[in-house]
Protein backbone atom coordinates (compact mmCIF):
# COMPACT_ATOMS: atom_id res chain seq x y z
CA UNK A 1 0.00 0.00 0.00
CA UNK A 2 2.84 2.34 0.84
CA UNK A 3 4.32 1.50 -2.52
CA UNK A 4 1.11 2.42 -4.32
CA UNK A 5 1.06 5.69 -2.39
CA UNK A 6 4.65 6.38 -3.35
CA UNK A 7 4.09 5.59 -7.02
CA UNK A 8 1.05 7.85 -7.18
CA UNK A 9 2.95 10.64 -5.43
CA UNK A 10 5.88 10.39 -7.83
CA UNK A 11 3.57 10.18 -10.85
CA UNK A 12 1.58 13.26 -9.85
CA UNK A 13 4.68 15.25 -9.01
CA UNK A 14 6.28 14.39 -12.34
CA UNK A 15 3.12 15.27 -14.22
CA UNK A 16 2.98 18.63 -12.49
CA UNK A 17 6.64 19.49 -13.05
CA UNK A 18 6.91 18.43 -16.70
CA UNK A 19 5.62 20.30 -19.72
CA UNK A 20 1.92 21.08 -19.45
CA UNK A 21 1.81 20.68 -15.68
CA UNK A 22 2.01 24.38 -14.97
CA UNK A 23 3.74 24.08 -11.60
CA UNK A 24 5.71 27.27 -12.10
CA UNK A 25 2.60 29.30 -12.79
CA UNK A 26 1.68 29.70 -9.12
CA UNK A 27 5.09 31.19 -8.31
CA UNK A 28 4.85 33.55 -11.25
CA UNK A 29 1.37 34.63 -10.13
CA UNK A 30 2.73 35.13 -6.59
CA UNK A 31 5.44 37.41 -8.04
CA UNK A 32 2.99 39.48 -10.08
CA UNK A 33 0.58 39.97 -7.16
CA UNK A 34 3.41 41.13 -4.90
CA UNK A 35 4.70 43.39 -7.67
CA UNK A 36 1.38 45.19 -8.09
CA UNK A 37 0.96 45.85 -4.36
CA UNK A 38 3.45 48.76 -4.23
CA UNK A 39 1.98 50.06 -7.49
CA UNK A 40 -1.41 50.12 -5.83
CA UNK A 41 -0.55 51.60 -2.44
CA UNK A 42 2.55 53.64 -3.24
CA UNK A 43 6.30 53.09 -2.76
CA UNK A 44 6.41 54.12 0.90
CA UNK A 45 9.02 51.69 2.33
CA UNK A 46 7.85 52.01 5.90
CA UNK A 47 4.26 51.21 5.00
CA UNK A 48 5.38 48.33 2.80
CA UNK A 49 7.47 46.85 5.61
CA UNK A 50 4.43 47.02 7.89
CA UNK A 51 2.10 45.19 5.56
CA UNK A 52 4.72 42.83 4.08
CA UNK A 53 3.92 39.67 6.14
CA UNK A 54 0.18 40.08 5.60
CA UNK A 55 0.50 40.82 1.89
CA UNK A 56 2.85 37.88 1.36
CA UNK A 57 0.38 35.56 3.07
CA UNK A 58 -2.61 36.87 1.15
CA UNK A 59 -0.76 36.56 -2.16
CA UNK A 60 0.41 33.07 -1.20
CA UNK A 61 -3.20 32.07 -0.49
CA UNK A 62 -4.37 33.38 -3.84
CA UNK A 63 -1.54 31.60 -5.67
CA UNK A 64 -2.38 28.33 -3.95
CA UNK A 65 -6.08 28.74 -4.88
CA UNK A 66 -5.19 29.31 -8.50
CA UNK A 67 -3.76 25.82 -8.92
CA UNK A 68 -6.44 23.90 -7.02
CA UNK A 69 -8.72 23.10 -9.94
CA UNK A 70 -6.16 20.80 -11.59
CA UNK A 71 -5.74 18.69 -8.44
CA UNK A 72 -8.28 16.04 -9.45
CA UNK A 73 -9.73 17.37 -12.68
CA UNK A 74 -7.14 16.05 -15.14
CA UNK A 75 -7.52 12.55 -13.73
CA UNK A 76 -11.29 12.91 -13.70
CA UNK A 77 -11.39 13.90 -17.36
CA UNK A 78 -9.24 11.09 -18.69
CA UNK A 79 -10.77 8.44 -16.46
CA UNK A 80 -7.72 7.74 -14.28
CA UNK A 81 -9.71 8.70 -11.23
CA UNK A 82 -12.19 5.88 -11.83
CA UNK A 83 -9.29 3.44 -12.00
CA UNK A 84 -7.76 4.88 -8.85
CA UNK A 85 -11.09 4.40 -7.06
CA UNK A 86 -11.14 0.71 -7.92
CA UNK A 87 -7.47 0.23 -7.05
CA UNK A 88 -5.93 -1.17 -3.89
CA UNK A 89 -5.12 2.22 -2.42
CA UNK A 90 -7.97 3.66 -0.30
CA UNK A 91 -9.42 6.80 -1.82
CA UNK A 92 -8.42 8.75 1.29
CA UNK A 93 -4.77 7.93 0.63
CA UNK A 94 -5.19 8.77 -3.06
CA UNK A 95 -6.44 12.20 -2.01
CA UNK A 96 -3.58 12.51 0.49
CA UNK A 97 -0.99 11.61 -2.16
CA UNK A 98 -2.45 14.15 -4.57
CA UNK A 99 -2.58 16.86 -1.92
CA UNK A 100 1.00 16.10 -0.89
CA UNK A 101 2.12 16.29 -4.50
CA UNK A 102 0.27 19.60 -4.82
CA UNK A 103 2.18 20.89 -1.81
CA UNK A 104 5.53 19.72 -3.21
CA UNK A 105 4.93 21.36 -6.58
CA UNK A 106 3.03 24.48 -5.47
CA UNK A 107 3.33 25.12 -1.72
CA UNK A 108 7.05 24.49 -1.41
CA UNK A 109 8.12 26.67 -4.38
CA UNK A 110 5.91 29.46 -3.02
CA UNK A 111 7.62 29.23 0.38
CA UNK A 112 11.02 29.34 -1.31
CA UNK A 113 9.98 32.38 -3.34
CA UNK A 114 8.45 34.25 -0.39
CA UNK A 115 11.70 35.63 1.15
CA UNK A 116 12.82 36.97 -2.23
CA UNK A 117 9.50 38.70 -2.67
CA UNK A 118 9.84 39.93 0.91
CA UNK A 119 12.82 41.96 -0.30
CA UNK A 120 10.55 43.73 -2.77
CA UNK A 121 8.25 44.72 0.09
CA UNK A 122 11.11 45.83 2.37
CA UNK A 123 10.41 43.04 4.87
CA UNK A 124 12.54 43.44 7.99
CA UNK A 125 15.57 41.12 8.14
CA UNK A 126 14.51 39.70 11.48
CA UNK A 127 11.14 38.69 10.03
CA UNK A 128 12.50 36.38 7.31
CA UNK A 129 13.05 33.38 9.59
CA UNK A 130 9.63 33.42 11.28
CA UNK A 131 7.90 34.05 7.94
CA UNK A 132 9.50 31.07 6.21
CA UNK A 133 8.91 28.84 9.22
CA UNK A 134 5.24 29.84 9.43
CA UNK A 135 4.77 29.30 5.71
CA UNK A 136 6.46 25.90 5.85
CA UNK A 137 4.01 24.83 8.54
CA UNK A 138 0.97 26.55 7.03
CA UNK A 139 1.21 25.69 3.33
CA UNK A 140 0.48 21.94 3.75
CA UNK A 141 -2.83 22.98 5.32
CA UNK A 142 -3.59 25.02 2.18
CA UNK A 143 -3.02 21.99 -0.04
CA UNK A 144 -4.96 19.55 2.13
CA UNK A 145 -7.93 21.88 2.74
CA UNK A 146 -7.83 22.88 -0.90
CA UNK A 147 -8.17 19.22 -1.87
CA UNK A 148 -11.68 19.31 -0.34
CA UNK A 149 -12.76 22.17 -2.56
CA UNK A 150 -11.12 20.58 -5.61
CA UNK A 151 -12.85 17.26 -4.94
CA UNK A 152 -16.26 18.89 -4.40
CA UNK A 153 -16.10 20.69 -7.73
CA UNK A 154 -14.36 17.97 -9.74
CA UNK A 155 -17.35 17.25 -11.99
CA UNK A 156 -18.17 20.91 -12.63
CA UNK A 157 -16.91 22.58 -15.75
CA UNK A 158 -14.66 25.48 -14.81
CA UNK A 159 -15.06 24.52 -11.17
CA UNK A 160 -11.91 26.35 -10.13
CA UNK A 161 -13.71 29.56 -9.27
CA UNK A 162 -16.32 27.77 -7.17
CA UNK A 163 -13.57 25.75 -5.47
CA UNK A 164 -11.87 29.02 -4.48
CA UNK A 165 -15.11 30.41 -3.08
CA UNK A 166 -15.72 27.25 -1.06
CA UNK A 167 -12.19 27.02 0.27
CA UNK A 168 -11.42 30.64 1.20
CA UNK A 169 -13.40 30.52 4.49
CA UNK A 170 -11.44 27.42 5.50
CA UNK A 171 -8.19 29.23 4.77
CA UNK A 172 -8.95 32.04 7.20
CA UNK A 173 -7.47 30.37 10.32
CA UNK A 174 -4.28 29.56 8.38
CA UNK A 175 -4.04 33.17 7.26
CA UNK A 176 -4.65 34.60 10.74
CA UNK A 177 -2.23 32.35 12.60
CA UNK A 178 0.27 32.46 9.75
CA UNK A 179 0.44 36.24 9.68
CA UNK A 180 0.60 36.41 13.47
CA UNK A 181 3.42 33.83 13.58
CA UNK A 182 5.30 35.75 10.89
CA UNK A 183 5.24 38.83 13.06
CA UNK A 184 2.68 40.83 11.07
CA UNK A 185 -0.40 42.64 12.22
CA UNK A 186 1.10 44.44 15.20
CA UNK A 187 1.84 41.29 17.18
CA UNK A 188 4.80 42.91 18.88
CA UNK A 189 2.28 44.54 21.22
CA UNK A 190 1.52 41.13 22.72
CA UNK A 191 4.64 39.30 23.96
CA UNK A 192 4.79 35.61 23.08
CA UNK A 193 1.94 35.84 20.58
CA UNK A 194 4.21 34.82 17.70
CA UNK A 195 5.14 31.52 19.32
CA UNK A 196 1.57 30.81 20.36
CA UNK A 197 0.21 31.43 16.91
CA UNK A 198 2.93 29.22 15.44
CA UNK A 199 1.68 26.39 17.66
CA UNK A 200 -1.93 27.12 16.70
CA UNK A 201 -0.92 27.17 13.05
CA UNK A 202 0.65 23.76 13.54
CA UNK A 203 -2.59 22.53 15.13
CA UNK A 204 -4.65 23.80 12.19
CA UNK A 205 -2.23 22.14 9.77
CA UNK A 206 -2.47 18.80 11.60
CA UNK A 207 -6.28 18.94 11.67
CA UNK A 208 -6.38 19.68 7.95
CA UNK A 209 -3.96 16.81 7.30
CA UNK A 210 -6.60 14.46 8.72
CA UNK A 211 -9.75 16.26 7.66
CA UNK A 212 -8.64 17.06 4.12
CA UNK A 213 -8.12 13.54 2.69
CA UNK A 214 -11.19 12.10 4.44
CA UNK A 215 -13.51 14.88 3.27
CA UNK A 216 -11.96 14.97 -0.21
CA UNK A 217 -12.47 11.22 -0.58
CA UNK A 218 -16.11 11.55 0.52
CA UNK A 219 -16.60 14.37 -1.97
CA UNK A 220 -15.02 12.33 -4.77
CA UNK A 221 -17.33 9.41 -4.00
CA UNK A 222 -20.30 11.77 -4.09
CA UNK A 223 -19.23 13.13 -7.46
CA UNK A 224 -18.27 9.87 -9.15
CA UNK A 225 -21.18 7.66 -8.25
CA UNK B 1 -46.04 25.58 20.70
CA UNK B 2 -42.32 24.83 20.81
CA UNK B 3 -43.18 21.23 21.63
CA UNK B 4 -45.16 20.94 18.46
CA UNK B 5 -42.25 21.95 16.26
CA UNK B 6 -39.98 19.50 18.08
CA UNK B 7 -42.51 16.79 17.42
CA UNK B 8 -42.43 17.52 13.70
CA UNK B 9 -38.66 17.51 13.73
CA UNK B 10 -38.37 14.12 15.41
CA UNK B 11 -41.15 12.61 13.35
CA UNK B 12 -39.66 14.00 10.21
CA UNK B 13 -36.39 12.23 10.88
CA UNK B 14 -37.76 8.91 12.08
CA UNK B 15 -41.03 7.86 10.60
CA UNK B 16 -41.67 10.17 7.71
CA UNK B 17 -39.06 9.16 5.21
CA UNK B 18 -41.85 8.96 2.71
CA UNK B 19 -42.28 12.37 1.05
CA UNK B 20 -46.01 11.77 0.52
CA UNK B 21 -46.56 11.31 4.25
CA UNK B 22 -44.40 14.34 4.95
CA UNK B 23 -46.53 16.38 2.54
CA UNK B 24 -49.73 15.29 4.30
CA UNK B 25 -48.35 15.96 7.76
CA UNK B 26 -46.78 19.29 6.91
CA UNK B 27 -50.00 20.35 5.24
CA UNK B 28 -51.83 19.89 8.53
CA UNK B 29 -49.05 21.44 10.62
CA UNK B 30 -48.44 24.54 8.56
CA UNK B 31 -51.51 26.55 9.63
CA UNK B 32 -50.65 26.03 13.31
CA UNK B 33 -47.00 26.96 12.76
CA UNK B 34 -47.96 30.03 10.78
CA UNK B 35 -50.52 31.13 13.35
CA UNK B 36 -48.17 30.64 16.28
CA UNK B 37 -45.41 32.51 14.47
CA UNK B 38 -47.73 35.44 13.74
CA UNK B 39 -48.96 35.59 17.33
CA UNK B 40 -45.49 35.38 18.87
CA UNK B 41 -43.96 37.89 16.49
CA UNK B 42 -46.84 40.33 17.02
CA UNK B 43 -46.54 40.02 20.79
CA UNK B 44 -42.76 40.20 20.63
CA UNK B 45 -42.73 43.24 18.37
CA UNK B 46 -45.23 45.09 20.57
CA UNK B 47 -43.30 44.26 23.73
CA UNK B 48 -39.91 45.11 22.29
CA UNK B 49 -40.81 48.23 20.32
CA UNK B 50 -43.40 49.81 22.62
CA UNK B 51 -43.72 48.16 26.03
CA UNK B 52 -40.05 47.75 26.97
CA UNK B 53 -38.03 50.62 28.43
CA UNK B 54 -35.25 52.36 26.48
CA UNK B 55 -31.72 51.68 27.67
CA UNK B 56 -30.24 54.28 30.03
CA UNK B 57 -27.08 54.49 27.91
CA UNK B 58 -28.12 53.50 24.41
CA UNK B 59 -31.57 55.07 24.43
CA UNK B 60 -34.04 53.92 21.82
CA UNK B 61 -31.37 52.30 19.62
CA UNK B 62 -31.32 49.36 22.01
CA UNK B 63 -34.52 48.20 20.31
CA UNK B 64 -32.39 47.04 17.37
CA UNK B 65 -31.25 44.32 19.72
CA UNK B 66 -34.65 42.61 19.63
CA UNK B 67 -34.22 41.95 15.92
CA UNK B 68 -30.45 41.66 15.85
CA UNK B 69 -29.86 39.10 18.60
CA UNK B 70 -32.56 36.60 17.52
CA UNK B 71 -31.33 36.90 13.92
CA UNK B 72 -27.81 36.06 15.02
CA UNK B 73 -29.08 33.10 17.03
CA UNK B 74 -31.10 31.83 14.11
CA UNK B 75 -28.13 32.30 11.79
CA UNK B 76 -26.17 29.80 13.88
CA UNK B 77 -29.22 27.61 14.50
CA UNK B 78 -29.75 27.44 10.75
CA UNK B 79 -26.23 26.17 10.22
CA UNK B 80 -26.75 23.55 12.92
CA UNK B 81 -29.98 22.39 11.24
CA UNK B 82 -28.20 22.30 7.89
CA UNK B 83 -25.19 20.37 9.21
CA UNK B 84 -27.37 17.99 11.26
CA UNK B 85 -29.61 17.25 8.28
CA UNK B 86 -26.53 16.80 6.11
CA UNK B 87 -25.12 14.24 8.54
CA UNK B 88 -28.43 12.32 8.52
CA UNK B 89 -28.56 12.52 4.73
CA UNK B 90 -25.01 11.24 4.36
CA UNK B 91 -25.21 8.46 6.94
CA UNK B 92 -28.79 7.19 6.62
CA UNK B 93 -29.44 8.30 3.02
CA UNK B 94 -32.65 9.83 4.32
CA UNK B 95 -34.31 11.58 1.37
CA UNK B 96 -36.00 14.26 3.45
CA UNK B 97 -32.83 15.16 5.32
CA UNK B 98 -31.28 16.06 1.99
CA UNK B 99 -34.20 18.32 1.17
CA UNK B 100 -34.20 19.74 4.70
CA UNK B 101 -30.53 20.72 4.51
CA UNK B 102 -31.00 22.36 1.14
CA UNK B 103 -34.09 24.23 2.31
CA UNK B 104 -32.48 25.45 5.55
CA UNK B 105 -29.51 27.10 3.82
CA UNK B 106 -31.19 30.16 2.24
CA UNK B 107 -33.19 30.81 5.42
CA UNK B 108 -30.05 30.67 7.53
CA UNK B 109 -28.24 32.89 5.04
CA UNK B 110 -31.10 35.40 5.19
CA UNK B 111 -30.94 35.54 8.99
CA UNK B 112 -27.15 35.93 8.82
CA UNK B 113 -27.59 38.81 6.41
CA UNK B 114 -30.26 40.33 8.66
CA UNK B 115 -27.95 40.04 11.67
CA UNK B 116 -25.17 41.76 9.72
CA UNK B 117 -27.42 44.58 8.49
CA UNK B 118 -29.00 45.24 11.87
CA UNK B 119 -25.56 45.01 13.48
CA UNK B 120 -24.29 47.58 11.04
CA UNK B 121 -27.27 49.86 11.69
CA UNK B 122 -26.69 49.47 15.43
CA UNK B 123 -22.97 50.09 15.06
CA UNK B 124 -23.50 53.46 13.41
CA UNK B 125 -24.90 55.24 16.52
CA UNK B 126 -22.93 53.10 19.01
CA UNK B 127 -19.45 52.97 17.47
CA UNK B 128 -19.78 55.84 15.01
CA UNK B 129 -19.16 53.63 12.02
CA UNK B 130 -21.12 51.23 9.83
CA UNK B 131 -18.61 48.45 10.01
CA UNK B 132 -16.12 47.42 12.67
CA UNK B 133 -13.77 44.46 12.21
CA UNK B 134 -15.03 43.10 15.45
CA UNK B 135 -14.68 39.37 16.07
CA UNK B 136 -18.41 38.73 16.04
CA UNK B 137 -19.10 40.73 12.91
CA UNK B 138 -16.20 39.09 11.14
CA UNK B 139 -17.26 35.57 12.03
CA UNK B 140 -20.83 36.38 11.00
CA UNK B 141 -19.55 37.58 7.64
CA UNK B 142 -17.57 34.36 7.21
CA UNK B 143 -20.67 32.37 8.17
CA UNK B 144 -22.50 34.15 5.37
CA UNK B 145 -19.70 33.11 2.98
CA UNK B 146 -20.09 29.50 4.11
CA UNK B 147 -23.83 29.64 3.46
CA UNK B 148 -23.32 31.19 0.04
CA UNK B 149 -20.69 28.61 -0.89
CA UNK B 150 -23.06 25.82 0.14
CA UNK B 151 -25.87 27.30 -1.93
CA UNK B 152 -23.54 27.84 -4.89
CA UNK B 153 -22.54 24.18 -4.82
CA UNK B 154 -26.22 23.12 -4.89
CA UNK B 155 -26.82 25.52 -7.76
CA UNK B 156 -23.93 24.31 -9.94
CA UNK B 157 -24.28 20.52 -9.75
CA UNK B 158 -27.30 19.64 -11.82
CA UNK B 159 -28.22 16.18 -10.63
CA UNK B 160 -29.95 16.47 -7.21
CA UNK B 161 -28.59 13.29 -5.62
CA UNK B 162 -25.01 14.09 -6.55
CA UNK B 163 -25.40 17.73 -5.53
CA UNK B 164 -26.89 16.64 -2.21
CA UNK B 165 -23.96 14.37 -1.37
CA UNK B 166 -21.34 16.97 -2.26
CA UNK B 167 -23.19 19.72 -0.41
CA UNK B 168 -23.56 17.48 2.65
CA UNK B 169 -19.80 16.88 2.70
CA UNK B 170 -19.23 20.63 2.47
CA UNK B 171 -21.71 21.37 5.28
CA UNK B 172 -20.06 18.82 7.57
CA UNK B 173 -16.54 20.07 6.85
CA UNK B 174 -17.89 23.56 7.51
CA UNK B 175 -19.39 22.51 10.83
CA UNK B 176 -15.98 21.22 11.95
CA UNK B 177 -14.36 24.42 10.74
CA UNK B 178 -16.86 26.94 12.12
CA UNK B 179 -15.49 26.79 15.71
CA UNK B 180 -11.88 26.89 14.44
CA UNK B 181 -12.64 29.89 12.26
CA UNK B 182 -14.51 31.60 15.08
CA UNK B 183 -11.69 31.19 17.60
CA UNK B 184 -9.05 32.22 15.08
CA UNK B 185 -11.03 35.40 14.42
CA UNK B 186 -11.37 36.06 18.16
CA UNK B 187 -7.62 35.55 18.52
CA UNK B 188 -6.91 37.84 15.59
CA UNK B 189 -9.24 40.46 17.01
CA UNK B 190 -7.64 40.47 20.47
CA UNK B 191 -4.24 40.88 18.80
CA UNK B 192 -5.37 43.90 16.87
CA UNK B 193 -7.66 45.79 19.14
CA UNK B 194 -8.03 45.58 22.87
CA UNK B 195 -11.60 45.00 23.97
CA UNK B 196 -12.51 48.64 24.10
CA UNK B 197 -14.78 49.01 21.09
CA UNK B 198 -17.14 46.20 21.69
CA UNK B 199 -18.71 45.97 25.08
CA UNK B 200 -21.65 43.78 25.92
CA UNK B 201 -23.81 44.22 28.95
CA UNK B 202 -23.43 40.55 29.70
CA UNK B 203 -26.06 38.46 31.41
CA UNK B 204 -27.01 41.39 33.63
CA UNK B 205 -29.82 42.30 31.24
CA UNK B 206 -32.98 43.55 32.93
CA UNK B 207 -36.05 41.31 32.97
CA UNK B 208 -38.07 44.02 31.22
CA UNK B 209 -35.74 43.60 28.24
CA UNK B 210 -35.09 39.88 28.58
CA UNK B 211 -38.76 38.89 28.26
CA UNK B 212 -39.38 40.60 24.90
CA UNK B 213 -36.05 39.24 23.67
CA UNK B 214 -36.96 35.67 24.55
CA UNK B 215 -40.42 36.00 23.00
CA UNK B 216 -38.83 37.40 19.84
CA UNK B 217 -36.30 34.57 19.81
CA UNK B 218 -39.08 32.01 20.12
CA UNK B 219 -41.08 33.75 17.41
CA UNK B 220 -38.04 33.81 15.10
CA UNK B 221 -37.43 30.11 15.72
CA UNK B 222 -41.02 29.24 14.82
CA UNK B 223 -40.73 31.52 11.81
CA UNK B 224 -37.66 29.54 10.78
CA UNK B 225 -39.54 26.25 11.21
CA UNK B 226 -42.53 27.51 9.22
CA UNK B 227 -40.32 28.71 6.37
CA UNK B 228 -38.40 25.45 6.47
CA UNK B 229 -41.63 23.46 6.08
CA UNK B 230 -42.79 25.67 3.22
CA UNK B 231 -39.45 25.44 1.46
CA UNK B 232 -39.24 21.67 1.92
CA UNK B 233 -42.73 21.27 0.45
CA UNK B 234 -41.75 23.46 -2.48
CA UNK B 235 -38.58 21.45 -3.02
CA UNK B 236 -40.47 18.14 -3.03
CA UNK B 237 -42.92 19.53 -5.56
CA UNK B 238 -40.05 20.90 -7.66
CA UNK B 239 -38.43 17.47 -7.76
CA UNK B 240 -41.71 15.87 -8.77
CA UNK B 241 -42.04 18.36 -11.60
CA UNK B 242 -38.46 17.65 -12.65
CA UNK B 243 -39.08 13.90 -12.73
CA UNK B 244 -42.30 14.38 -14.71
CA UNK B 245 -40.57 16.63 -17.22
CA UNK B 246 -37.68 14.22 -17.63
CA UNK B 247 -40.14 11.37 -18.13
CA UNK B 248 -41.99 13.35 -20.76
CA UNK B 249 -38.88 14.23 -22.77
CA UNK B 250 -37.60 10.68 -22.58
CA UNK B 251 -40.95 8.98 -23.23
Amino acid sequence: MMRAFQILLVRDTKLAIRVGGGAGMAVFFFLTVIAIVPLGIGPNLKLLANIAPGMLWVALLLSALLTLDRLFQADYEDGSLDLLMTGALPLELVAAAKALSHWLTTGLPLVVAAPLLGLLLNLETSAFGPLVLAMLIGTPALSFLGAIGAALTVSIRRGGLLASLLVIPFYIPVLIFGVAAAGGGGVSAVPGAGGQSLLLLGAVALVSLVLGPVAAAAALRANLR
Amino acid sequence: MAGMSELTASQRFQAFANPARFMALSDRLLPFCTGATALLLAAGLYLSLFASPPDYQQGETVRIMYIHVPSAWLAMFGYMVMAGASAVALVFRHPLADIGAKSAAPIGAAFTFLALVTGSLWGRPMWGTWWVWDARLTSMLILLFLYLGYMALWATIEEPVRAGRAAAVLALVGSINVPIIHYSVVWWNTLHQPASVFRIDGPAIATSMLMPLLIMALGFTLFFMTLLLVRMRAEILRRRVRVLRLARTEG
